[in-house]
């Protein structure tokens, strides 16, 4: 009996050598920047068009707002909304904080809300799709399977591994990013209220439970979400990392799932049955949001299912075939 | 004595494979596999390519499930009992692979993390024994294929292993190399250990190994030591004689000699590139030898060489697939 925290060792190492989690920061290191820029150049934009006086554009907002609420016409749920949106508006007032500025908090939540979905399970899988696939490329499969230890732990040491790289490069993602747009737009905005709590029933979107939290607490369940996403996409990189000899091949079958499942979110709403296939569940932030899933029936626990599903289905496959397999080559 | 060496034969063996098969998809691949391995033999697996040497090799290991039979080391059923077989087992299967992004002594370590009490210590050992130590924090990447030869029979002595089983280990080494390696096995196996080689070589089987078992088509035809199967089969001698034409004669009207016409159909090709454009090639026991000798000088006539040639494998194959049914 070999316990497995060695074996862990092992993983972890060859990941690090095989220099698959440098590339990983290396890309964030790369393309964080170029956002950044963009992002950059949209915000002097806007200030151009509203002369650099935000304090009159927030003001303004507040007082349309306010006068729509003594309307018949406007339902009740709709003037809860109102509400709690002048609220934040006067918030950012009485705190002296632009809203339409950005600041690295800010654009670290908007940039997580953007690559949840397929940025991050990309980067997630330059890790996964190798994990397996790579040791029957290079042959060092038939060493490692021949050591008197059971299959099921060898595979559980990489399964382990990968899970605390997925944790690494979450947390990577959320600190680079924060790090890099802050020296642009600011280090501050931890506190700035963000609106959470919509539930949607059918069509409709229920705002009774919709309330105002910090935006680092925003930030935090944002990172959960992004972070289960891509452990869910992870451990199905892993599984056909277990199926395929070929490292590319793993990759171009999840690729291929992660794009048709961008392509279907935007055209799906007709097909109802699309919502259990896992790759249109991924865009789990804008159930914090309160942006309308693209197929009726889908919720926040609606998805968390869909993908736990998948993901365990996947560990299942992942273990019985590579205890069962014959290593021919 | 006698009874002394059955008893130590029965007690000695680390390896015994009982009548192993294997279906792949549809086809058997292997039909029928059953040998033993003694403990402090090298142990020689022949067989020419496509013969299922690697098959059954990858099942000794518990790559691969046979669907039939029995394979058990130090009493431990590999196949069923991993964890207890394979602590006496080091290995090479086909090439000898190694991270190459680690250094030799990451890998090591790396597989010295997979199993109990090999300590920084006997890393060192296993490295010495190789001779490696000079190159072992170098990256695997880096190494000749002779080097990588070496960490992997490191890697394979790492764990104290009882059976020690290597597939085609000459091969890709120069014969500088393969003399060495020669030495190194025959030196492992004097401390006790059992070593199974395979090769589709009979030169370097009989060079090197103790015992043989002989597979074709998946079938083991023979085992038994190495001598006893060579000795059993004809020989060849060449002859280097002048004049020709006249030492021809002599040697056909020899009893038990036999002149062959077409040297190509029964020796390897490197045999025949050596051998003079005049050589006789006969089929002979080689007692005769001395007495023919006397016979072409007493004649006249010049000998210039004479070689005792051993038979190839496809020879051997032919002999013992004699009168069986060829499918």
């Amino acid at each position: 009996m070999i316990n497995l925290l060695p074996l862990v060792k092992n993983e972890t190492i060859k990941i690090i050598k095989k220099k698959r989690f440098y590339v990983v920061l290396l890309i964030l290191i790369v393309l964080v920047p170029m956002f950044t820029y963009a992002q950059m150049r949209s915000a002097e934009r806007t200030r151009e068009k509203f002369h650099d006086d935000w304090r009159l554009e927030v003001q303004q907002q507040i007082t349309d707002n306010e006068n729509s609420l003594s309307s018949d016409r406007v339902p009740d749920e709709w003037k809860k909304f109102r509400k709690i949106f002048i609220q934040q508006l006067q918030y950012y007032l009485d705190h002296d904080v632009n809203p339409n500025e950005p600041n690295g908090v800010t654009f670290t939540r908007e940039f997580l809300d953007n690559s949840i979905a397929l940025f991050i399970p990309l980067l997630v899988m330059a890790i996964a799709s190798d994990i397996v696939s790579g040791e029957r490329t290079s042959g060092t499969i038939k060493m490692l399977l021949t050591r008197p230890v059971k299959r099921w732990k060898v595979l559980l040491s990489k399964l382990i591994a990968l899970v605390m790289y997925n944790s690494l490069i979450v947390v990577s993602t959320v600190i680079i990013t924060y790090l890099i747009s802050g020296a642009v737009f600011g280090y501050k905005g931890f506190t700035i209220p963000v609106f959470t709590g919509f539930l949607i029933r059918g069509s409709e979107v229920d705002m009774s439970a919709v309330h105002a939290v910090p935006q680092w607490e925003y930030l935090l369940m944002q990172a959960g979400l992004a972070w289960f996403v891509s452990l869910v996409v992870g451990v199905l990189a892993f599984m056909v990392s277990v199926l395929v000899r070929s490292t590319a091949a793993s990759i171009v079958v999840m690729m291929a799932a992660l794009i048709a499942g961008s392509i279907l979110t935007n055209m799906a709403s007709a097909w109802n049955s699309a919502k259990y296939l896992f790759m249109v569940n991924l865009q789990l932030t804008n159930y914090l949001s309160g942006t309308p899933a693209p197929i009726e029936g889908m919720s926040l626990t609606f998805s968390l299912i869909v993908l736990t599903v998948w993901g365990a289905a996947a560990i299942a496959i992942s273990f019985l075939v590579f205890t069962k397999r014959d290593i021919l080559n | 004595m006698a009874e002394g060496s059955i008893l130590k034969s029965q007690d000695d063996v680390v390896l015994s494979v009982e009548h192993v098969k294997k279906k792949i998809g549809r086809k058997w691949i292997i039909h029928d596999v059953t040998f033993d391995v003694r403990e402090g033999e090298v142990f020689g697996f022949l067989g020419p390519n496509g013969a299922g040497k690697t098959t059954t090799i990858r099942m000794l290991v518990d790559l691969i499930k046979p669907t039939n039979g029995v394979i058990r080391v130090c009493g431990y059923d590999v196949n069923k009992n991993q964890e207890q077989a394979l602590r006496f087992v080091g290995s090479i299967v086909e090439n000898p692979e190694a991270y190459t992004y680690l250094t030799g002594w990451e890998n090591l370590e790396h597989f010295a993390r997979m199993q109990r009490g090999i300590d920084r210590q006997r890393i060192q050992e296993v490295v010495d024994i190789v001779r490696l130590d000079q190159r072992i924090h170098d990256k695997v990447s880096t190494y000749s294929l002779g080097m990588r030869q070496r960490l992997g029979i490191a890697q394979a002595l790492l764990g104290r292993p009882k059976l020690l089983i290597l597939d085609e280990p000459t091969n890709g080494l120069d014969p500088k190399g393969i003399k060495e390696l020669r030495q190194f096995i025959r030196q492992l196996a004097d401390e006790g250990l059992a070593v199974f080689v395979s090769s589709h070589l009979l030169s370097e089987i009989q060079l090197l190994c103790d015992r043989v078992a002989i597979i074709s088509k998946g079938r083991v035809l023979a085992v038994g030591p190495v001598e006893e199967l060579v000795s059993e089969n004809a020989q060849y001698v060449i002859w280097d004689l002048s004049p020709v034409g006249e030492g021809r004669s002599i040697l056909s009207r020899q009893a038990g000699v036999e002149v062959i016409s077409d040297a190509e159909e029964v020796l390897d090709d490197a045999i025949i590139a050596g051998m003079g454009q005049e050589a006789i090639v006969t089929r002979m026991d080689e007692e005769h030898v001395a007495s023919i000798i006397r016979q072409l000088v007493s004649a006249g006539i010049e000998v210039k060489g004479v070689h005792k040639i051993n038979p190839t494998l496809e020879q051997l194959f032919l002999k013992m697939t004699e009168g069986e049914s060829i499918d």
